[in-house]
């Protein structure tokens, strides 16, 4: 099972087991994370679900596509070069993941 | 999580429910486990809320998003887990009781605000506030043969599974209506292979959410994908086969039928204000409610697609009154609602958002059109990429983007921070956006 470890601004971490094929974004929301909105559930239409990916696992992603690139442009907080839109993030099986939330997503 | 009535009820009312005896008036009741439903029960455990809350629906299946039925599940791409809000988990672990499949029929309530829910299965929800997210229901095509199978509407899961279950033996469809579900659903009955005529009532597609320039460009992409769209539409009835119970066409004004075995309909929705009305709340296109989201008995919150409540643009004329349909709306408008039930009083205000994805169209809206003056157009043919900014008094109140992002993001945030975009400088599609934003 994956696991997605979930750093707030003030330092608070969650760990939560998340489901092989789900989205980093549908995992924080369904189990209640807060600092994801996400809402237009995962149709890259919202910016968010904006986090940032600790660097060392950034090279595991999915590839960003143009689409997310351009919607990071527009978040609450500045992009930086570890941003990604967690709904574009789908788990692997036994994948462990560490993304740090901005402090707004509005 | 509970699933009968006896065991929902028991819970609701703090072991209360024993035959006979009136349910105990305590904590919040939701009615409608609606997007804003499940908004307003997370906003209000957000900040700090610590009374019960019940979250109440009439469907048999636990609090989802709906937005993705006319697409990504239509077509089979996501599975219908994945449309679920929150865990069974989040709602234990928040205090909030999920009643699933009970219909309210009436409500009977004190002065105080508090009072008891009757569904119409016979049980009761007592209650000290109660929330109405009750939404919208589809409007129903009022014509010969409305009522034949293959007639559908898609409004909610159910609808959606049982279109769903006769895609197989379809080979062409009909969709009644070009606007956001028709032109949705049009495009993923096209995809999966069908073939696809849309009928439009009025002159131009999306007609109530954009401008003319949108709705040319939207006609223009679906007609070049290969679906049959006529505007002006007049139909006469919906026929069968002889002596069948099955749609088998649309007979139009001038007497052509055309052939179809699915006829789709989504011609807009009817706020569900039976309720308030039976309450005695101002209704009118909506349940009326003001800025803090409070209805006109003032303890209940009324959110969401049955509200209608002040314009929540800034800079709105005085009075202005809207009813939106919208997943931004329902959730901020919840949070504002939440805060009434609080005690607080927070004006709603915001930038309505919208979105709608067809095929590979990935439309985005900010802003509301109303009162627009002047428009700019940006398209750039070589990328996919188009634009309509609208202006008022050489402000710019809203955008309509197409595989833009970075246009719609721009607008939206501009439109937040009441900054302006200079129309004179917009025009030219090379320009970013974002560089030419100015203050006041």
């Amino acid at each position: 099972m994956p696991t997605v470890y979930f750093t707030d601004t003030e330092g608070t971490t969650r760990e939560i087991t998340g489901n092989t094929g789900d989205s980093v974004m549908e995992t924080a929301v369904r189990n209640g994370v807060p600092g994801i909105v996400a809402e237009c559930g995962g149709s890259l239409s919202c910016a968010t679900c904006h986090v940032f990916v600790r660097e060392d696992e950034l090279p595991e992603l999915p590839p960003m596509e143009d689409m997310e690139d351009e919607m990071l442009y527009g978040t609450a907080v500045d992009r930086e070069d570890n941003s990604r839109l967690s709904c574009q993030l789908k788990l692997c099986d036994g994948q462990d993941i560490h993304v740090t939330t901005p402090e707004t997503q509005v | 999580m509970s699933t009968g009535t006896a065991d929902a009820e028991t819970k609701t009312n703090d072991g209360a429910a024993a035959a006979g005896k009136a349910p105990a008036r305590t904590g919040l009741l939701i009615i409608g486990a609606s997007q804003s439903g499940v908004q307003l029960a997370v906003s209000l455990r957000a900040v700090g809320f610590d009374e019960h809350i019940t979250l109440l629906g009439d469907e048999d299946h636990r609090p989802y998003q709906r937005p993705a039925l006319s697409k990504e599940f239509l077509q089979g791409a996501v599975e219908s887990e994945s449309l679920i809000f929150r865990s069974n988990a989040y709602w234990d672990e928040h205090n909030i009781t999920l009643v699933k499949g009970e219909y309210i029929t009436r409500i009977d309530k004190n002065d105080d605000g508090s009072g008891t829910a009757h569904a119409a299965s016979g049980a009761e929800f007592g209650f000290k506030r109660l929330a109405l997210t009750v939404g919208a229901r589809a409007r129903k095509l009022d014509l010969p043969g409305a009522e034949l199978d293959g007639v559908v509407y898609l409004r909610n899961a159910d609808d959606a599974l049982a279109l769903k279950a006769q895609l197989d033996s379809v080979r062409e469809a009909v969709v009644v209506g070009g606007g956001f579900i028709g032109l949705e659903a049009a495009s993923s009955l096209h995809k999966m292979g069908k073939s696809v005529t849309v009928l439009e009532y009025g002159p131009r597609l999306i007609g109530r959410a954009v401008g003319e320039d949108t709705s040319d460009y939207f006609l223009q992409a679906h007609r070049g994908r290969g679906i049959d769209i006529r505007l002006d539409a007049r139909m006469k009835r919906l026929t069968a086969a002889e002596g069948g119970s099955r749609v088998a066409g649309v007979e139009l004004g001038d007497g052509t039928v055309i052939p179809a075995q699915l006829v789709l309909v989504g011609i807009g929705v009817v706020p569900n204000t039976e309720l308030a009305e039976q309450l005695g709340l101002e209704v009118d296109n909506g349940i009326v409610v003001d800025s803090h989201a409070l209805a006109s008995d003032g303890t209940t919150v009324a959110v969401g697609d049955v509200a209608n409540m002040p314009n929540p643009l800034p800079g709105s004329p005085e009075g202005e009154r809207i009813r939106l349909e919208s997943v931004n709306n329902a959730i901020e408008h919840a949070k504002v609602a939440a805060y009434s039930l609080m005690g607080r009083r927070e004006d709603y205000a915001g930038i309505p958002w919208f979105w709608s994805n067809q095929a590979d169209l990935k439309l985005q809206i900010a802003g509301l059109t109303l009162g627009y003056d002047q428009t700019v157009v940006r398209r750039d043919e070589e990328r996919g990429k188009f634009s309509v900014l609208y202006y008022r008094n050489g402000r710019i109140i809203a955008v309509d983007c197409v595989n833009a992002p970075l246009d719609f993001m721009s607008v939206k945030n501009a439109l937040a921070k009441g900054q302006n975009i200079p129309a004179d400088a917009a025009a030219d599609p090379a320009v970013i956006l974002k560089t030419i934003i100015t203050d006041g």
